[in-house]
């Protein structure tokens, strides 16, 4: 079934809601997926990062689709309108990315990845080279250092008190709840976050990734999900096999380090680049490049995906 | 009898197989199995209540829909099981085996010793990762186990230094001399780190249940 999504009342300069809205089955999770441009265009694949929705990329796909793509994401699992899933992990969301471009063709298609969801999606392209044309990654790009969206990663010294707060959290999951407040509370909450983005861009959010209940407005993200965590997950695993990456890569590095971002270098990956592979440090630019420059960024994955 | 816990989404089953007083034993079963209906008679002799954990996904515990599984995830069921218990010396088969390892560092405080033992799913999938992989579940198959926790959980990457950190935090906070006993004859590399940590000590199952039964 493919309807639009819900309107929102609060409007930003640019931003454009899905044309098509649907759900895909994966496993038993339903996954929201959304569709932007010319439903018989060539097939791009959207993924966000941790913490984040489909909804915030409603300035950056549209231009996407103006550049002549049909514009697919989607809301990993446990966000935006995505189930709430019983349980979550890297694994889980790689097959939750499979499921949605198995609902989109068969063929060969471009994907672009921001964060998290840009080293899922890595991921993806190695697992399954033949079902990608090209790939851009926007700031998700293996890093030396902690990603704080990713949950399974090593901490450099795991610490017992680090892993007894997780474990303390999971033992009080059953009266987890997301803080009530009002759109504009949210917004200003969120901007901790993002301190770069607009306090306007932030309150056109809230009526996309949340949902008013009778005591107020709650992010829909699933409240088990936390940053951090840790885990047997290690960067130099994916360090080293990015010299074999097997379709042709973009990747774009912010320049300005901040809470969300991942702190990736360029001098740390040129060592390790494919021969097919681009960096594009994006000056001026924290973790959410895509959203403080959307048509500069959109102009450099129109050009790489030509 | 079984307790139900809550974990999250997940009602997990624990176990009484024997009620009694003193410190609990609490058994963790093996990848693909579940928790023993009596007491096996190699533990019988353990002087306290005997209680075994089904772990998500696996025995009468609930089996949740979209897979997920990680071995942190079955520590968290373990801990539970644990919150319940209070204390307990852990009897880890198998997968249950690194399991009671990772529940012996990370809350050294109330686990009272943590014997690992043979079975399945003890070495996991291997050190490093391997191919990247998309990971689904036979369509055949029917649950329980669930069968995304049987691929996810014999393939998931288990360093060894990651395994050693655990035995670290767990000798050097824990209370105990030898916190960690190891029974168990396969070696896979991370148990092959484990075993040559101080405050690590290869016996009998018989030998460490006696002597746990001496500190609690």
């Amino acid at each position: 079934m493919t309807a639009s999504p819900p309107a929102v009342s609060y409007t930003y300069p640019g931003a454009r809601r899905p044309e098509r809205r649907r759900s895909v089955d994966s496993d038993g999770i339903g996954i929201a997926v959304y569709e932007w441009g010319d439903a018989t265009a060539t097939p791009l694949l959207l993924a966000h990062g941790g913490f984040d929705f489909a909804g915030t990329f409603d300035v950056f796909a549209p231009l996407l689709a103006d550049a002549g793509y049909r514009v697919v994401s989607w809301d990993h699992r446990g966000h935006g309108d995505s189930d709430h899933a019983p349980l979550y992990s890297w694994h889980a969301d790689l097959r939750d990315a499979l499921a949605v471009l198995n609902s989109v063709t068969s063929a060969p298609i471009p994907m672009v990845g921001h964060s998290k969801g840009g080293a899922v999606l890595m991921q993806l392209c190695e697992a399954r080279p033949h079902r990608v044309m090209r790939y851009v990654n926007i700031d998700g790009m293996p890093s030396r250092f902690r990603a704080p969206d990713v949950a399974d990663h090593e901490r450099s010294r795991m610490r017992d008190e680090e892993i007894a707060s997780w474990l303390d959290r999971r033992l009080r999951s059953g009266e987890l709840s997301r803080k009530p407040g009002d759109p504009d509370d949210l917004a200003r909450r969120r901007g901790r976050m993002n301190p770069r983005l607009s306090f306007e861009w932030l309150r056109y959010l809230v009526e996309i990734g949340a949902r008013q209940d009778p005591d107020g407005w709650r992010w829909k993200l699933d409240p088990i999900m936390r940053f951090g965590g840790f885990g047997p997950w290690r960067p130099d695993w994916y360090l080293g096999r990015l010299p074999g990456f097997p379709v042709p890569l973009l990747g774009i590095l912010a320049t300005v380090q901040e809470e969300m971002g991942w702190g990736t270098r360029k001098g740390d990956l040129e060592k390790h680049l494919p021969v097919a592979a681009e960096l594009v440090e994006y000056e001026d630019a924290g973790h959410f490049v895509h959203i403080e420059h959307p048509h500069g960024v959109a102009e450099l994955v129109a050009d790489f995906l030509a | 009898m079984i307790h139900w816990l809550s974990h999250y989404k997940v009602r997990l089953a624990l176990h009484e197989l024997r009620p009694g007083d003193g410190c609990p034993l609490l058994l963790l079963h093996a990848l693909a199995e579940r928790s023993p209906a009596a007491v096996p008679e190699e533990l019988g002799k353990w002087p306290g209540p005997v209680h075994a954990l089904d772990f998500t996904g696996h025995g009468a515990s609930s089996v949740p829909r979209g897979g997920g599984y990680t071995c942190e995830l079955l520590l968290s069921d373990a801990d539970h099981a644990l919150a319940h218990l209070g204390e307990a010396t852990v009897v880890g088969r198998g997968l249950g085996a690194y399991i009671a390892l990772l529940l012996a560092g990370a809350r050294h405080q109330h686990v009272r010793g943590a014997i690992l033992r043979d079975g399945p799913g003890l070495a996991g999938g291997s050190a490093l990762p391997g191919t990247p992989q998309i990971l689904t579940a036979d369509p055949f198959a029917v649950a329980p186990p669930d069968p995304l926790a049987l691929v996810e959980l014999s393939t998931d990457v288990r360093p060894p230094d990651y395994a050693t950190a655990y035995v670290r935090q767990a000798v050097q906070l824990s209370e105990l001399e030898i916190p960690i006993r190891v029974c168990a004859s396969e070696r896979p590399q991370w148990l092959r780190a484990v075993v040559e940590e101080p405050g690590v000590e290869q016996s009998t199952l018989a030998d460490a249940l006696v002597r746990y039964a001496e500190v609690t």
